[in-house]
């Protein structure tokens, strides 16, 4: 394979991954929303989830994007430092976005700053967003793809606490997202707290908290603990599907820390919406690749 | 129960019954409309391109697949942030005797005064189920304002009982998403006591 064909190789399939993303959820995503459903009683959310879920099969059966908003794309890497096409990447990604804008087809979400206008290719300046991890002695690259819509990133917020109001503040900013702009933006909601430094240390980590599978957990126990307390929270104040009142408010609650300045707590909220439309491929130096998020799919 | 359908041209006195927390479906014409164009009316104070009296709008910017001859194809549909218009609704309900606004999650204290006083409806159409709501479009018959691209052009579609429509503001000076804000604050608030008992981890 010569540099060029790997490079259209690499392209092609993260552009066919990225139009999959957008019309099937991934696995645990599917079942958690199925175990929510369940628990759900009243007339009017057993209908929101029965749109929902028939929303879902539609999508694959017609073969269309299940929500219009298929988001300004994100991509997570951990790339490998002896990755043989890192120096491409950047182009690759780009490229990526633009075919899938087509063949999918993606809404045109990309608006250029202060000029205005739409680019009409899901692609300009600084989009999609990219974020590198370079991995040491690594010759893989690990992708989570992520289309961010408007809705679910509206919430979005960031700010330094100080120290005095602690946990306990950490606490009542997540709260106070979740009533206010959190039942706009399609519950169940997966909720990603960063918690460091700088609001944009902050507002990192509580993206990358997005990524992780639902189930998991962060591996401090007190990070865990408040996982769970805020989870449960959460779900008391009783949304429900699409913040039209319910039993269950989110898909789960996800913390991610890094150490922090004496003097500050920096922490952010960014959520994703019931519609979590998350993938994870990973290729090795030859360009295979495994998907494990979506089981079964042909790309 | 029988599916309670709302036709446009739609008149005050169809509104009159309903209530917010009921659903019901649409028929006639769907226009998508959301933040430049209700910006354009109102503070721009240019005409708006469609004749909403009557009519129905969504909060939504679809996905379109351009065919030959100025024909369009729709490949799904689906409401968005209606809070983002709040701003502008009353005055654009008023201008232009809209009846039915179709979008997402709550719009606030203008818009409930703007349904009230000049009869119409907010409703929510479950957001993130844009093919359900393209199989009730059964096609788009104009397009206007394409300078603004894919999502802000006004796109009228002709519809078939467009729907579940979930009633969020009604013609009665009823907001469903304020009243059920009042109660999540107060389950937020207790809640916020219960988790600061376990949190003390600075010390």
């Amino acid at each position: 394979m010569t540099k060029d064909e790997a490079v259209s190789r690499l392209t092609d399939t993260i552009a066919k991954f990225v139009a999959y993303t957008g019309k099937a959820l991934p696995d645990d995503v599917k079942r958690k929303l199925q175990e929510l459903g369940k628990q759900e009683d009243t007339p009017l959310a057993k209908i929101l989830y029965e749109t929902m879920f028939k929303n879902q099969e539609l999508a694959v059966q017609l073969n269309r994007p299940s929500c219009q908003d298929t988001g300004a794309l994100q991509f997570f890497l951990k790339c490998g430092a002896s990755f043989p096409y890192i120096g491409e990447l950047d182009k690759i990604l780009r490229d990526a976005v633009v075919q899938a804008t087509v063949n999918a087809p993606l809404r045109h979400n990309c608006v250029e700053t202060f000029d205005e206008y739409n680019t009409g290719k899901n692609v300009g300046t600084g989009v999609p967003s990219i974020f590198w991890d370079i991995v040491p002695e690594s010759d893989r690259l690990d992708i989570h793809t992520y289309m961010a819509g408007g809705g679910c990133t509206l919430p979005g917020k960031a700010m330094v606490l100080m120290p005095g109001e602690g946990y306990e503040g950490v606490t009542r900013f997540v709260m106070d997202v979740m009533t206010s702009y959190g039942l706009n933006a399609c519950p169940p909601l997966l909720v990603g707290v960063g918690i460091a430094t700088s609001v944009e240390t902050a507002a990192v980590l509580s993206k990358k908290a997005l990524m992780r599978p639902l189930g998991s957990h962060n591996p401090n126990e007190r990070a865990a603990s408040m996982e769970k307390l805020l989870e449960d929270g959460i779900n008391k104040i009783g949304l429900g599907p699409q913040g039209l009142t319910g039993k269950n408010s989110v898909l789960g609650v996800h913390i991610e820390n890094t150490a922090r300045h004496p003097s500050v707590i920096g922490v952010a909220v960014n959520v994703g919406c019931w519609s979590h439309r998350r993938g994870h491929i990973v290729f090795d130096k030859e360009l295979n690749y495994t998907i494990d998020s979506h089981t079964g799919v042909k790309i | 129960m029988a599916k309670k359908i709302l036709t446009t041209p739609i008149k005050a006195a169809d509104l009159a019954d309903l209530n917010v927390g009921d659903i019901v479906y649409l028929t006639g014409y769907l226009t998508t409309c959301r933040d430049i164009a209700h910006r354009r009316l109102i503070e721009e104070g240019r005409k708006l391109p469609v004749d909403l009296d009557g009519g129905a709008i969504i909060h939504a910017g679809p996905i379109i697949r351009a065919l030959s001859d100025d024909k369009y194809e729709l490949v799904n549909v689906g409401p968005t942030t209606s809070m983002r218009m709040e701003k502008f609704e009353e005055e654009f309900i008023k201008e232009t005797g809209v009846k039915l606004i179709v979008g997402k999650g709550g719009m606030g204290e203008g818009t409930m005064k703007g349904c009230r006083d000049y009869k119409a409806l907010h409703a929510v159409f479950p957001a993130g189920c844009a093919v359900v709501a393209a199989t009730c479009v059964e096609k788009i018959v104009d397009a206007n304002w394409k300078d603004l691209g894919m999502p802000e052009t006004l796109w009228t579609c002709k519809v078939n009982e467009f729907g579940p429509l979930i009633i969020s503001i009604d013609t009665h000076g009823r907001n469903l998403f304020e009243e059920n804000k009042v109660k999540f604050n107060e389950k937020k608030e207790a809640a916020i006591a219960e988790i600061c008992k376990h949190v003390s981890f600075i010390k």
